[in-house]
């Protein structure tokens, strides 16, 4: 309950910055609208193998980002606030994690509306479970971005977030599938769970519901999940948090 | 309201311990308003966030508003305000949501927090704020604000970090005149700590002086004076009972 007071809260502020919502998601939606076309007409793949991959680029982007948030709450003495009162340490963190989740749901919703005119097509029940698995990776990757926040020197975490998003977008293979990749970069890749969460993201757009690339994807989902949860809580919990 | 015995705090960073409270020992009755004083790194501030949950002690107990700080510290924070040094809400942060957010957090419907807010601000001469940004207010209105914060729950024992520390004398002779009204009027109990001596002459019952994490003295102020003469001040008595040696260098 306490969470979803906060998600509220947190919602209307960003409502009322509705451009900071359209410029995290600006990245991958220039990717869709410039490189889709090309990526389109390369023969590699097509629109339903490029916009799951933009999905979790959007998501590293915007969940992974997320604790560049957390900066002014904390520096203007916000956080210590909210912890005065009896609530929850974890609905503290859970609150944002639920707005990031929203924010992050309204922009892939952009990106599949603007994905579908340019001529993306998938099965309703694909981009439903898809989105579900999304929000379950964002839920994790929010909580470990506020918990890398609190946790690193402010001066360090935009230039080590910003710069850690571009490698593990390329290694996930959201660009280009790795099944293109040499032997070595594919390794490198397997190691990172936004490989699998693409992989199954892709299976749910080609209409495939099981199998090993779906199993691999909500595992890694499900264990991103857990882990960022617990290391945001546990962050949270500290006495200067 | 608090009753606390052998207070401690040791920080430890990397091969370095310090002991920031050494055995706090404090008793504050109901109704009091209460000076916590020290120089720079006295250990004020640790002191008070311990009282206010915010920090674990690493020895000692305490009851506060009457429940017992380690062990029921979620009874003892739905008794407490705690309004902490420096501002507490976002420059582009709207005043209302913030507060209405804040009462919410003590349990209150939507409707009991709006109500208690357009309450709280008008007891604090804040009526018209609640659409405005913080940085849209003066120095002395923000400080109000964070007041408010603190006192939305109806707290019992209300809990001060430097209140007026960067105001004027006007915001700080208004802000004076709210503490004692929530004192005389609501009989809330309230622990302060401030730098400004004639903050802590005007307004405190009881002054207690802590340096090098333990209280060197306490007692009222006009006591306290007169154990140095006819003509001291509490600028006299701080000094003697804490020295003239600047902190920073004590420290280094």
């Amino acid at each position: 309950m306490t969470a979803l007071i906060l998600a509220r809260h947190y919602l209307r502020a960003t409502y009322r910055s509705k451009l900071s919502v359209l410029f995290s998601a600006i990245q991958p939606i220039m990717f869709l609208v410039l490189f889709g076309p090309l990526f389109a007409r390369s023969g590699v793949g097509s629109w339903d193998v490029l916009v799951p991959g933009l999905l979790v680029q959007l998501t590293l982007m915007s969940a992974g980002l997320a604790g560049f948030g957390i900066f002014i709450d904390q520096r203007f003495g916000v956080l210590e606030r909210l912890r005065v009162p009896p609530a929850g340490r974890t609905a503290l963190l859970l609150g944002r994690v639920l707005r990031d989740v929203v924010v992050l749901l309204v922009q892939a919703a952009l990106l599949l509306a603007i994905g579908f005119v340019l001529g993306l097509r998938a099965p309703l029940a694909g981009l439903l479970l898809g989105l579900a698995l999304l929000v379950v990776l964002a839920i994790g990757l929010a909580s470990l971005s506020y918990a890398i926040a609190l946790v690193m020197p402010d001066e360090l975490f935009p230039p080590v977030a910003s710069t850690a998003v571009v490698p593990l977008m390329l290694l996930s293979g959201a660009l280009l599938p790795m099944s293109l990749a040499p032997p070595w970069l594919d390794v490198l890749s397997r190691l990172t769970p936004f490989r699998y969460v693409v992989e199954a993201l892709r299976a749910f757009f080609a209409g495939s519901y099981g199998g090993a690339a779906v199993a691999w994807g909500m595992l890694a989902g499900l264990a991103f999940l857990v882990i960022g949860v617990a290391l945001g809580t546990r962050v949270f919990h500290r006495e200067n948090a | 309201m608090i009753h606390a015995t052998a207070l401690t705090k040791t920080f430890t960073t990397g091969k370095r311990t310090v002991e920031a409270v050494r055995g706090l020992d404090l008793h504050v009755a109901a109704g009091e308003i209460v000076g916590f004083l020290g120089p720079n790194g006295a250990g004020k501030s640790t002191s008070l966030r311990m009282l206010t949950t915010l920090l674990k002690p690493t020895s000692g107990t305490a009851t506060v508003a009457g429940y017992d700080l380690v062990a029921e510290p979620a009874e003892v924070r739905r008794r407490i305000g705690y309004v902490p040094q420096g501002n507490t809400v976002a420059p582009t942060a709207q005043v209302g949501e913030e507060l209405e957010l804040q009462a919410r957090l003590y349990g209150m419907s939507r409707a009991e927090a709006r109500d208690r807010v357009a309450e709280t601000l008008r007891a604090l001469d804040l009526t018209g704020v609640e659409a405005r940004p913080a940085a849209a207010l003066s120095g002395g209105q923000r400080r109000r604000v964070d007041l408010a914060m603190g006192l939305l729950h109806n707290p019992r024992l209300l809990f001060l970090d430097e209140p007026t520390t960067g105001l004027d004398p006007q915001s700080r002779a208004n802000l004076w005149d709210h503490v004692r009204r929530l004192r005389d009027r609501e009989g809330v109990t309230v622990f302060l700590t401030t730098h400004y001596l004639d903050e802590a002459d005007a307004l405190c019952d009881r002054i207690l002086i802590i340096d090098h994490g333990r209280v060197v003295t306490e007692g009222t102020p006009a006591d306290l004076k007169a154990e140095l003469g006819p003509s001291a001040t509490l600028d006299d008595v701080f000094l003697h009972v804490t020295g003239r040696e600047l902190r920073e260098s004590t420290a280094a």
